[in-house]
């Protein structure tokens, strides 16, 4: 093993540890965290660091193969991905007024539904109920 | 067409590097896959017409990301001290970020800067501005999320948001 294989080699496990280290502390921190507005952002650093030295880690493992660009795609993809399923959980959140302390001015305006709306709404829910 | 043609060698070499397998019946499969996928691709185009603008520079992206990978490390080894400390998270606040960016790339780009790097979130996108949602938040927030959004703001195009 040459000296440049062994600095590979070190590299790739700091950050496979170092990133496993980050897995480590985001699911601590959601464990810890008191609401669900925190507990987010305790993800969120599983989702970025952790991530992005896993892939880092791993690619560094593969080599110059097609193991390493697939895995690139993969971190591409986790990139991009990542924030906007945090997003859309966040957003949820916020449009079904569930709102941390002290942010009432953002509560969406409550959705007015009819009453005839609201018997389609049910009928196309449970399309079978009193059939069976 | 241009648009067919690029998506017809996208797709063949994501193929290729996908597979990892050169055998010769496998690379017919693959290939007419890819050429199915263009089909449908541009019958689609003809239902609907919606074209994706692509109006961002890609050296100046390039830059962007490296500050922003430089920006993601900094934030995490913020939010991982708050949660190693031990103490619970009280200074978290919700508040309105003005956005500049024209083209919806160039928005989606910022929103999804401020929900990677740790400790801010984007809550939801309105017009011109966005709600962002942060952990521990001071009053120097507010100057670098600006500074981010004039950064993202460097990378459109000259003609941004003409597309649309």
């Amino acid at each position: 093993m040459s000296a440049l294989d062994m600095i590979v080699e070190v590299a790739s496990w700091v950050a496979i540890l170092l990133g496993s280290a980050f897995m480590l502390i985001g699911a601590v921190g959601t464990l810890r965290f008191p609401d669900f507005w925190s507990r987010v952002h305790a993800v969120s650093v599983a989702d970025s660091a952790g991530m992005l030295l896993l892939t880092l880690g791993m690619c560094m493992q593969g080599g110059f193969t097609l193991v390493t660009v697939k895995l690139i795609i993969i971190g591409i993809f986790l990139f991009i991905t990542g924030p906007t399923a945090t997003h859309a959980v966040a957003n949820a959140a916020l449009v079904s007024g569930f709102l941390p302390k002290g942010a009432d001015a953002f509560r969406k305006p409550k959705l007015i539904v009819d009453k005839e709306t609201k018997k389609i709404k049910k009928k196309k829910r449970s399309p079978l109920k009193g059939k069976l | 067409m241009i648009r067919g043609i690029i998506a017809l060698l996208g797709l063949a070499v994501l193929w290729l590097l996908m597979s990892g397998l050169y055998k010769p019946l496998i690379l017919i499969f693959g290939a007419l896959s890819v050429l199915l996928t263009v089909f449908i691709l541009n019958r689609m185009d003809k239902v609907d017409g919606h074209k994706l603008g692509y109006d961002i520079g890609i050296f100046a992206t390039l830059k962007y990301l490296g500050w922003l990978l430089i920006e993601i490390a900094k934030s995490n080894w913020a939010v991982t001290k708050v949660i190693l400390s031990g103490k619970i998270p009280d200074q978290q606040k919700m508040f309105e970020v003005p956005v500049t960016q024209k083209s919806e790339i160039a928005q989606v780009v910022f929103a999804n800067s401020i929900t990677l790097t740790p400790g801010t979130i984007t809550v939801e996108s309105e017009d011109d501005i966005f709600i962002v949602h942060a952990l521990e938040f001071d009053n120097s927030d507010m100057a670098a999320l600006a500074d981010m959004d004039s950064r993202v703001s460097a990378i459109e195009t000259e003609n941004a948001g003409g597309s649309q």
